[in-house]
């Protein structure tokens, strides 16, 4: 077999044999089970908590986790606000970057907040390294308040009626500390060990081949890198992300940072099926997922893999695939099988041009955006396809003759407003973003027309996209979009807080909701939901609500250039 | 009473068919968002067509736009009259019951003055009002609802329950109700009246079935808010294409951003699923029972344990003589005769059975009057605990409990071998009931008495197993005996020596657990048990109390009742589940057949998307939403018949419906709109 194609399975089959385990072990983690790092973080946790005066044995209510949450996140997100305006005259600027306008460093400061990591500036460039390092920091607080989130969310979903669900502050420092930590810095080890920089000195000298001397950019690349491949944020250290040669040096670090993707967003499922003791549920979960993931790999690979037919018409041979846009270093399946999965799992760092792959392989990467919990991002991609479930239970439990139930509680009229909002929430922001831009360049091209780099169908995907990565907080974009005007940083900035928030609010209320309703035994008569039917059912409401919703959409983007292609 | 089984009559269509164009009225029409959203979407297409009639060339020829208009009218009406026709059928089947009790002269018992005397009056049954007293005589139909307050009579219920065998009602006790409508046989009853005009239970049931009192419930709200989310998700892209199609410059011409709106939007299950409802309540009259409110259909779908009385549930009736044993020295033969004087003159069920099981076995059960001139028959007595004849010439025959005729033969000082004993034990370790039977205080043999278990029920017991029911037997008799039963019937627990706080705690423990129970109830003493339940079937025959705390009434007084209630509450679920799925599932065909429709001039390559290969972008769009709206009356069959349960498991079930109503509903319309469209191509 084709040893790119081999690549690509060898990624796989190592993401699926750490996450067994690793999902184990976050189980436990969420369980309060001794692990064997306890020696090292209790003292430690401890000690956050002593400084911080937060008792984390006081039981919260779901309301009460949220608030934490928001306000976890607004305190640093005003710190950082501050650093990234201040960094100029702070330490740890050996280049002298200047600091960020209040605009930009808001648009910045939303984005890491959010998870997205939309990046309307070059790190190389626009941040010194203290600034980098207040991002990195938003790299673990933003994946860790997803994964406690998520746990809050799992507590809620256990056999019991319960209006209390553990502490948010102390899942919160659990899963930064004793989740993200460790893997983030196994990751950064190895990149270091492949040639990532991981320095506070300044800019280094170097004579090129040709004889030029250029300045090269360092920093603690390997330490930024790490966190942001583990906990779906994607944000790069440089601008051109993982495309940079230091940032992803060879085809080695490239199997770490593909596996790193998706690994924490695997690992959820198991962890779920570890904490509610329904192995088989997760299971049903996570082939779902993988269902939809392979539908959206495989002809993406395909595509990529078999060229582009515009340039085989002009008689030139692709026998590497479609390379337009992509490192050699990692040719065209590795970076198509990266393109979905970073898509996918709300990551959005890249290894090669999401603008310049074929058209369908464009339709797919959207798709992925759209859909938004094939895999999801850390936590949060559970929270989305937990609103699935939510919608497929309530039309199958009809379908076996009993009003519907899910995990032993009754889904009624508030959970199904609830879920119904959310569900709606993502389509509303995409098509209405994209609507809103379309209407404005075609009411007036010529003010517009640095918008799009490309016109028609193609100018038509760069819009949407740039929506369903905010929204999805995935943070890539397609690129050839002007997305640095202020209608863009508006726009965005506003999807992005919407996007982000309001799901992790809704299936957090539906839990609570229900974690308090009475529960009912098991039955022959009762829905089981770990069944391959169920889970039929469950892929066919993402289908139809969630990318349908997107034909018409992408009908007029992707599909019409593919057609034109021919 | 005649029950209906044709779906579609012609007066009720007539009817049915006004309703459709009364119920476009917008103020109606808001109850149901889905719906409410096309009639707007045709409120607009009315208008295209005017405009296009004035001249404007740019939203195609005005037949085009007519066309679309009129598909979109039908496809409401036919909404409005699968309720109507579901509607038309309820009511006339409450009808048909009310007419029973159609004005019947009553004879109102007035007291005058302080001395009690009576006077009569005979007033039509619409003047009675609640406590008012009325008496009935053999031949009298009984005017309204009441109880009896004094008296016995034999009663024919025929006209509600389809029964013809008369049944006795009396004061006090358990049985004391009787219903308006019936006529009394024999006897006279004096009945104080129990409701309202206008407000007996029918009364209560055909305003639910009607428009005006129906409420939503919880389940149906439920799925009106997931119906009306995917009416706001397709509102969102039908929109935004508009500003999109700009962006590609291509023209969407009105008719067609309404065609796919109304193509998406679940208009098949919204505009059923009222229908769905009322076809429930329906079936549960059709059934013989008068539920209160809709939801208690819907709660019987989900009930979890069922509590069963042994008696005329599970067993028929009484006991049953089933066997005779004849003491040593005894032939069988005078051990019968016997048996059969002890008994003639026993007018219980179990009595009777001794005599007739020993005609069955050839012993002469006519005996010579001479002997049984003045005889004295002895009643049993809870003292005596047996009960016998003393004949003329001196010999007294008793029958009763083993250990009470042992007391007797032994102080009179005869043996009470241990044969007997055998026997005796050996009976009541099967489950049976033994009567021993002494001549002049000597034992001269056993009768056994037996629970005769209903034919059938165990495999009835077996089906509810299999929908998760757990079925619990309730009985007075002792834990030894009731076990016996309850695992000869396959019931899966039993509750023994039953006082009706048993059943009480009974519920309250099962619900605690979480679980929803259904009883069944007559007497007094089993009101606060039936309101308890989540389900509670009162029997028509039983007290006010009775009926007034329980959730449902029958009319045909039959236990196994609630078996056949739970499923028509699962069938009621499940037709809305189904026919959400197959609604939803419709759109990927619609999708391939208007999309390709709305961009195809501009964008010629989009060809390839035409997978139906349709004729034209008109032809395309007509053919979608004609099948959008044929599809609705077609299956009111479906909603009114409701969709077939199968006890086969949940899993199993949903992977049948599944694959009929989500790969159907995905399939049918690619058929459906292909062969429209060949259709409609002939004329375009």
């Amino acid at each position: 077999m084709n040893t790119e194609i081999l690549g690509v399975i060898l990624m796989y089959v190592m993401v699926i044999a750490l996450a067994i385990p690793l999902g184990r072990y976050i189980g436990k983690i969420f369980n309060y089970e001794n692990t064997w790092l306890d020696k090292i973080f209790n003292p430690l946790d401890k000690l956050f908590f002593k400084l911080s005066g937060i008792d984390p044995t006081v039981e919260m209510n779901w309301k009460q986790h949220l608030t934490a949450l928001l306000t976890i996140n607004a305190i640093w997100f005003i710190i950082s606000m501050l650093v990234l305006t201040n960094m100029s005259w702070l330490p740890l600027n050996p280049d002298a970057n200047p600091s960020m306008s209040g605009d930009l460093a808001f648009n910045t400061s939303v984005s890491f907040v959010t998870n997205t990591n939309l990046q309307h500036y070059s790190g190389e460039s626009g941040l010194s390294y203290l600034g980098q390092l207040i991002l990195m920091l938003w790299q673990f607080i933003s994946a860790g308040t997803g994964i406690a989130i998520c746990a809050v969310v799992f507590i809620a979903m256990k056999e019991r009626t319960a209006t209390t669900l553990g502490n948010f502050y102390s899942l919160f420092v659990r899963s930064c500390t004793r989740i993200l930590l460790p893997i983030a810095f196994v990751v950064a080890i190895i990149l270091v060990f492949n040639g990532s920089p991981m320095t506070f000195e300044g800019k280094d000298t170097m004579v090129t081949l040709q004889g030029d001397t250029v300045q090269v950019s360092r920093g603690p690349v390997a330490a930024f890198v790490a966190p942001k491949q583990i906990g779906t944020n994607g944000g790069g250290f440089y601008g051109p992300n993982s495309t940079h040669p230091l940032e992803n040096p060879n085809y080695l670090t490239n199997i770490i940072e593909t596996v790193s993707i998706s690994l924490i967003p695997i690992a959820m499922v198991f962890a779920m099926g570890y904490v509610l003791r329904r192995r088989k549920l997760a299971w049903t979960i996570y082939g779902v997922m993988t269902l939809g993931f392979l539908l959206l790999v495989i002809p993406s690979i395909m595509n990529e893999m078999n060229g582009n037919p515009a340039i085989e018409k002009m008689g030139i041979a692709q026998s590497y695939g479609s390379m337009e846009g992509k490192e050699i270093r990692f040719g065209s399946a590795a970076s198509a099988y990266w393109a979905i999965k970073t898509t996918c799992t709300s990551n959005g760092s890249v290894n090669a041009m999401h603008d310049s792959m074929t058209p369908l392989t464009g339709m797919f990467t959207m798709l992925g955006m759209m859909i938004n919990s094939f895999y999801g991002g850390v936590g949060v991609g559970f929270l989305n396809f937990y609103i699935f479930i939510i919608l497929a239970v309530f039309v199958s439990g009809l379908m076996v003759g009993r009003t519907p139930e899910f995990l032993g509680k009754k889904i009624e009229a508030k959970e199904m407003k609830i879920a119904m909002v959310i569900a709606l929430l993502h389509p509303l922001l995409i098509l209405a973003g994209t609507a809103i831009s379309s209407f404005l360049y075609a009411g007036n091209p010529a003010e517009y027309a640095g918008w799009l780099a490309n016109p028609g169908n193609h100018g038509f995907s760069e819009m949407l996209y740039e929506f369903s990565s905010s929204s999805a907080n995935n943070g890539s974009g397609f690129e050839g979009l002007g997305d640095n005007t202020p209608f863009w940083n508006i726009a965005c900035g506003i999807v992005m807080l919407l996007a982000r928030y309001l799901p992790i609010i809704g299936p957090v209320a539906i839990a609570g909701i229900l974690a308090s309703k009475k529960y009912i035994p098991e039955s022959n008569g009762t829905l089981k939901t770990d069944t391959s039917t169920f889970g039929l059912m469950v892929f066919a409401v993402i289908a139809i609500v969630a990318a349908l919703s997107f034909f018409p959409a992408l009908t007029l983007g992707p599909i019409a250039e593919y057609f034109s292609l021919y | 009473m005649t029950k209906n089984t044709s779906l579609f009559q012609k007066d009720l269509m007539l009817e049915a068919f006004k309703q459709s164009f009364v119920k476009l009225n917008p103020k109606i029409m808001f109850r149901n968002p889905v719906m409410f959203t096309v009639e707007i979407g045709t409120a607009i297409m009315f208008a295209v067509c005017l405009w296009t009639l004035a001249g404007e060339t740019s939203q195609g020829s005005f037949a085009y736009n007519l066309t679309v208009f009129i598909i979109l009218l039908l496809t409401l009406l036919f909404a409005n009259f699968a309720e109507a026709i579901a509607e038309a059928r309820g009511k006339a089947q409450a009808d048909s019951l009310r007419k029973t009790r159609e004005e019947t002269p009553a004879k109102k018992i007035t007291v005058k003055g302080n001395n009690s005397s009576h006077e009569v009056k005979i007033i039509p049954s619409s003047k009675l009002i609640k406590g008012d007293l009325f008496f009935c005589e053999a031949g009298d139909i009984i005017p309204t609802d009441g109880e009896i307050i004094e008296g016995l009579a034999t009663i024919d219920e025929s006209a509600i329950t389809g029964e013809s065998a008369p049944v006795i009602r009396e004061a006090g006790g358990d049985k004391s109700s009787v219903t308006g409508g019936t006529k009394v046989l024999s006897d006279r009853i004096t009945v104080q009246v129990t409701t309202e005009p206008g407000e007996s239970f029918l009364d209560k049931m055909i305003a639910l079935v009607e428009g005006a009192s129906r409420q939503k419930t919880p389940n149906e709200i439920a799925l009106t808010i997931l119906l009306a989310g995917f009416t706001l998700v397709f509102i969102i892209v039908t929109v935004t294409l508009k500003p999109f199609a700009d962006y590609a410059n291509t023209p969407i011409t009105i008719a067609a951003f309404i065609s796919l709106f109304v193509c998406l939007i679940p208009t098949t299950i919204g505009g059923l699923l009222s229908a769905i409802g009322i076809a429930g309540m329906d079936r549960a009259l059709r059934a013989n029972v008068i539920t209160k409110s809709g939801k208690a259909v819907e709660t019987a779908g989900d009930i979890d344990v069922l509590l069963l009385d042994k008696t005329g549930t599970i067993t028929i009736g009484n006991r049953k003589a089933t066997h005779f044993y004849h003491a040593d020295g005894v032939t069988e033969k005078a051990f019968m005769e016997s048996c059969v004087l002890a008994s003639l003159a026993d007018e219980t069920p179990e009595g009777k059975s001794i005599i007739d099981l020993a005609k069955e076995k050839g012993a002469k059960t006519k005996s010579n009057d001479s002997l049984l001139n003045d005889a004295k028959f002895i009643k049993f007595t809870a003292e005596t605990r047996s009960s016998g004849i003393d004949l003329k010439n001196g010999i007294r025959i008793r029958k009763g409990a083993a250990d009470t005729i042992r007391k007797n033969a032994e102080k009179a000082g005869h043996d009470y071998s241990s044969g007997i004993d055998k026997i005796v034990n050996g009976i009541s370790a099967n489950g049976g009931t033994p009567l021993v039977v002494s001549e002049n205080e000597k034992v001269v043999g056993v009768i056994e008495l037996q629970d005769i278990i209903k034919p059938g029920i165990q495999e009835r017991f077996d089906r509810l197993r299999k929908m998760g029911i757990k079925t619990v037997m309730v009985t007075g008799d002792n834990p030894l005996t009731a076990k016996f039963i309850a695992e000869k019937a396959g019931v899966d627990d039993f509750i023994a020596e039953a006082k009706p706080e048993d059943k009480m705690n009974y519920i309250k423990k099962e619900q605690s657990a979480g679980r929803l129970v259904a009883m069944m109830g007559d007497g007094t003493n089993d009101a606060p048990a039936l309101a308890q339940a989540d389900v509670g079937v009162a029997m028509n025959s039983g007290t006010q109390a009775a009926k007034e705390a329980g959730n449902m009434v029958d009319l045909d007084n039959d236990p196994t009742k609630l078996i056949e209630i739970v499923e028509i509450g699962k069938q009621l679920l499940m037709t809305r589940g189904t026919l959400t799925t197959f609604s939803i599932a419709n759109d990927v065909a619609k999708y391939f057949a208007i999309i390709p429709a709305l961009f195809i001039v501009a964008i010629p390559a989009l060809q390839g998307l035409n997978i139906m290969n349709l004729h034209s972008p008109e032809s395309a769009i007509l053919s979608a939403i004609i099948f959008n709206a044929l599809i609705i009356p077609f299956l009111i069959p479906l909603a009114l018949k409701g969709v077939a349960y199968k006890p086969i498991g949940a899993s199993a079930l949903l992977r049948r419906n599944l694959f009929i109503y989500g790969l159907g509903g995905v399939i049918v319309p690619f058929i459906g709109i292909k062969l429209i469209d060949l259709f409609v191509s002939v004329f375009i």
